[in-house]
């Protein structure tokens, strides 16, 4: 099959009814609820929550990345007269606090007692009357170190001469966290070892990236002494199990704290984890007995909050000549920092990256994960990343344009070959995923045609015959990516993280007036929830969206679940959220049936409102039967009054969202510098809820991929010291570095969920970076560049024309 | 030491005793309680702190609260006119401008004062106008869409009246 040939399908759409106030009863474009206070400057982060008496924690952070602590000297800081507390790991250590658990079952220091693991490390915490203060103490501790040689070079982590990080776990005398394998080496091994099949092999790195929402973290703790509870306000995408973690780690009972997560500038995974800052702010106020604040400075973010990525992936890939993919298999070595501090479910220690196959019927699929000590900053999988699908949907991205590369073949057409058929679905993986439905080659080919790709094509022929006469202007490029992903964790037998399962709570209840309040266990970070789980609830019950009030991000007002990330909300919590919404419409059948004297098997459902059949003008609205549910109307024996529902959403399976990308680049061979000139993204979610905000998080994905390809990287010095501490060193793509992107839709639903919906928030961060660097390489191809790793800086691009493409993640090599 | 120091700030005069290190951004939010100009880093990189000063953005934590004595500053609460949203507000929640809000203050005082020296701007000088404040959630597309939107909505109290 060409690239070509293969038929589209249009987006269905169905009329949907608007409310008095003008916006869907249901699914469609409705403009966002939330937007009335951000817009006026009312929004509530973190860093607005000012309590009275509330004083202000900073934290003194380690220079070194690996040294040990002879003595730590207070006494000057203490002497600040604006100073409230100094504490240290000392202090901790006397409450049981000085180690905490990490969401993968190791353990972090809070305040480093023995050595510092990582530049910026937490060594102590100041509390003081005002910011100010707090951060002139910090120079007043006096820390003696000596300095240890330190682990930066991953590859090295293992070596017998490396020095030992993790001297704090007993008998412990290397730096290896884990292996971990998946699929099936020996079917492989026959595969590669056919006498017929093309063998392509990469080594490709996915540097160490982070997430940099423009809010930092931070933390409010107040603990009122009177009646033991404590209230933690907290940048968390997750306040159920932030709380059931604070419960763990400080033993304090759960009943009496309280984490509320205010409005969030930003999140992407990096508010996910548990950070040794939170935890101080609540000794904080336990010591001082007042409201103790704690913010990050833009440095203590971006060098020691969860990072995300640094994967060297070794893959082979076979092939026949004519370009059927038959294998894939890949050694990768998994930089996890000094503490393994990745929040992921617990039986997936590499996080999904099994799901490396991508979207393509193989034979044989093998990968083996090995994981280290590093002296760096812990963390792992905090970046829009589904639980490191990032970075397998860029390796086997990668790897299929390097095998077109060596087969001479159009990448278009080497995945229109390969790609999963539709019915294959439900596909079952060589690694043991069940994809849940696809239409893979629809997809493609919309792309293609969106973007005109013969057309391209034949301008690239043009263009390179030009630059090969001339030896002047720019290569152009064509990148493509398919990206399959698995979001919305997830199973409980299955998922959890420290034990706990992944399913979410949710309850809805109907005023009997009509209005509604849906209470969550997720959290917005800015994906305009309070607007998407309204249309929900209309879309279920017929009620106009701006009648019903979402609640969030409040353990005091909410059911417990394990909150918003890996794209998780609309696939979890969205199915509970339509869940509930079923059980109050069956609960207000019988209502309406009571005051229709008749049975509520003769009713029927009609967008709010339950009619008798055959007879639609004898029939309750829901708003109706509120009303009746609370009023003295009798109902049958065992129904309760009132209108209202809980529910508890256990995923059968993940959801597997996809898409297909293709990026057009301008590269200037003579100064490396890269311009994108276009980027087309069709992105199959299954229905979209409100396609503004879809399109919206799909934009911002796009962005992000051009950030880590073209730009973002955490380096280290040969030290150990972090080069992408601050925004000068870390580049954040800005409006001119980004396209105005072209977005298609397929929509495929799922067929699990009760909605068809399969989730997006990471699908364009997962797909994006692998179609920019493809349309460099592609670029670059005349000039014999086959692979340079992200990011592609002019500095990186000029490199790997000159044939020695770097190390991106080291500064030294 | 402590210092007085004077200025507008939408357009009502504030006086307060700081320290002379405090920086705009601390002064607007802590001590006057205008809490949607926000911060992000700590190299003025970012540009989410953008304010007026004397109508030009300016990034309030690149400077000081006493060097802003004598000026007019006007922050995001000062945007709407009695309970109607200026244009580029409205613009932005016609284009879904913004996601989690952070930027959103910084962005639309960049395009209220673009709008004012050029109230039909291209896309391309939309782009060079906002390209020193990141923005992490919308990837600039809607953002571009909305400045244009109010550039296209400019009376917008004359058309709702
Ligand atoms: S806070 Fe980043 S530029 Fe001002
Ligand atoms: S809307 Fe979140 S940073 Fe711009």
């Amino acid at each position: 099959m060409t690239a070509t040939d293969v038929p589209t399908s249009p987006v269905p759409t169905s009329p949907v009814p608007m409310s008095a106030a003008g916006n869907p009863i249901g699914f469609g474009r409705m403009l966002r609820k939330e937007d009335a206070r951000f817009l006026r400057g009312k929004g509530n982060y973190l860093d607005d929550v000012n309590l009275p008496g509330m004083l202000h924690g900073a934290i003194l952070r380690s220079p070194y990345a690996h040294a040990r602590i002879n003595s730590i000297d207070i006494s000057a800081a203490q002497a600040h007269p604006k100073v409230r507390a100094v504490i240290t790991g000392e202090v901790l250590a006397t409450l049981n606090l000085a180690w905490m658990p990490t969401m993968s079952y190791d353990t972090q220091a809070v305040l480093a007692t023995d050595k510092v693991r990582f530049q910026g490390q937490e060594v102590a915490f100041v509390v003081a009357e005002d910011r100010y203060s707090a951060r002139d103490a910090l120079e007043l501790v006096e820390v003696d170190y000596e300095v240890l040689p330190a682990v930066v070079d991953a590859t090295k982590a293992l070596d017998a001469d490396a020095p030992v990080i993790r001297t704090d776990k007993e008998g412990k005398t290397d730096n290896h966290i884990y292996d971990w394998e998946t699929g099936d080496s020996a079917a492989c091994d026959e595969v590669f070892n056919r006498p017929d099949v093309v063998v392509s092999k990469a080594d490709i790195l996915y540097p160490r990236s982070h997430p940099s929402p423009m809010e930092t973290c931070g933390s409010v703790a107040s603990m009122d002494p009177v009646t033991g509870k404590l209230t933690c306000w907290i940048t968390s995408q997750a306040p159920h199990a932030h709380r059931t973690v604070y419960a763990l780690v400080a033993g304090l009972p759960e009943h009496k704290i309280q984490v509320i997560s205010p409005d969030i500038g930003g999140g992407f995974g990096n508010k996910v984890p548990v950070y040794p800052g939170y935890v101080c702010a609540v000794v904080g106020t336990i010591v001082t007995g007042k409201p103790v604040k704690w913010m990050e400075d833009r440095f203590e973010n971006l060098a020691t909050t969860g990072f995300a990525r640094d994967y060297h992936m070794q893959g082979e890939i076979a092939a026949t000549r004519d370009g059927k993919i038959l294998a894939l298999r890949t050694h990768t070595l998994a930089d996890h920092g000094a503490f393994n501090a990745t929040a992921q479910p617990t039986k997936f220690p590499a996080g999904f990256f099994s799901i490396f196959t991508g979207s393509y019927d193989l034979e044989a699929a093998y990968g083996k994960v090995t994981a280290v000590y590093t002296n760096k900053a812990p963390g792992g999988v905090a970046y829009a990343c589904s639980f490191r699908i990032t970075e397998a949907a860029y390796f086997v991205e990668r790897m299929v344009d390097i095998l077109a590369h060596d087969l001479q073949m159009d990448p278009a057409e080497l995945r229109m070959k390969n790609l999963i058929r539709p019915e294959q679905f439900p596909y079952q993986t060589k690694t043991g995923w069940e994809y849940d439905s696809g239409d893979y080659l629809v997809t493609l080919q919309a792309t293609l045609d969106a973007a005109g790709y013969k057309e391209l094509r034949a301008e690239q022929v043009e263009n390179r015959a030009r630059y090969e006469q001339t030896g002047e202007g720019t290569l152009l490029g064509i990148g493509l990516s398919f990206f399959t992903e698995g979001v919305g964790a997830g199973p409980r037998k299955h998922m959890d993280i420290l034990g706990l399962g992944m399913a979410d709570g949710c309850e809805l209840r109907i005023h009997p007036t009509g209005k509604a309040v849906i209470r969550l266990s997720v959290q917005t970070q800015g994906q305009g929830h309070e607007t998407t789980f309204a249309q929900i609830v209309a879309h279920e019950l017929g009620l106009p969206p701006e009648d019903v009030e979402v609640v969030h991000g409040d353990t005091d007002q909410t059911p417990f679940g394990l909150g918003t990330y890996g794209s998780r909300s609309t696939p979890v919590s969205g199915a509970a959220a339509a869940v509930v919404s079923r059980r109050v419409k069956e609960k207000a059948r019988i209502v309406a049936a009571a005051a229709l004297e008749c049975s509520p098997s003769d009713l029927e459902w009609e967008l709010g409102r339950w009619q008798v059949k055959g007879d639609p003008e004898k029939a309750k609205t829901i708003q109706e039967i509120a009303l009746l549910a609370h009023s003295s109307l009798e109902l049958p024996e065992g129904v309760e009054g009132h209108l209202d529902a809980s529910a508890v959403y256990n995923p059968p399976n993940l959801t597997y969202p996809y898409g297909a990308y293709l990026c057009v680049v301008d590269v200037d061979p003579g100064t490396g510098a890269v311009k994108v000139r276009r980027f087309i993204a069709t992105d199959d979610c299954g229905p979209r809820i409100n396609p503004m905000i879809v399109e919206g998080q799909i934009h911002g994905g796009l962005a992000e991929g051009i950030g880590m390809a073209l730009m973002q990287v955490i380096a280290f010095d040969e030290n150990g010291n972090c080069l992408g501490g601050s925004f000068m060193d870390y580049l954040l793509p800005t409006s001119l570095e980004c396209p105005s992107w072209e977005l298609e839709a397929t929509v495929t639903p799922s067929p699990h969920h009760p909605l068809g919906c399969k989730g997006v928030g990471e699908s364009a961060t997962v797909g994006s970076p692998a179609a920019v660097v493809n349309a460099v390489m592609d670029a670059l191809a005349p000039l014999g560049v086959r692979h340079a790793d992200m990011p592609l800086t002019p500095a990186q691009v000029w490199l790997a024309i000159q044939g020695r493409p770097a190390r991106t993640d080291l500064a030294f090599t | 030491m402590t210092m007085q120091v004077t200025m507008t700030v939408n357009g009502e005069e504030v006086s307060r005793e700081i320290e002379p290190r405090l920086l705009l951004v601390h002064f607007l939010r802590d001590e006057i309680g205008l809490t949607g100009t926000h911060w992000g880093c700590d190299t003025s990189n970012c540009g989410v702190c953008v304010v007026l000063l004397d109508g030009v953005p300016a990034k309030s934590c690149t400077v000081l609260a006493a060097m802003a004595g004598g000026h007019e500053i006007q922050t995001v609460e000062g945007m709407a006119q009695g309970g109607t949203l200026h244009p580029v507000q409205e613009g932005f929640f016609q284009e879904h401008g913004l996601q989690c809000g952070f930027c959103t203050p910084a962005m639309m005082l960049t395009a209220q004062a673009l709008l004012e020296v050029n109230p039909d701007p291209s896309t391309t000088e939309i782009r060079e106008a906002i390209y020193g404040t990141a923005c992490r959630c919308t990837g600039y597309e809607n953002i571009v869409r909305a400045i244009r939107w109010a550039a296209e909505h400019p009376a917008l109290e004359e058309v709702t009246a």
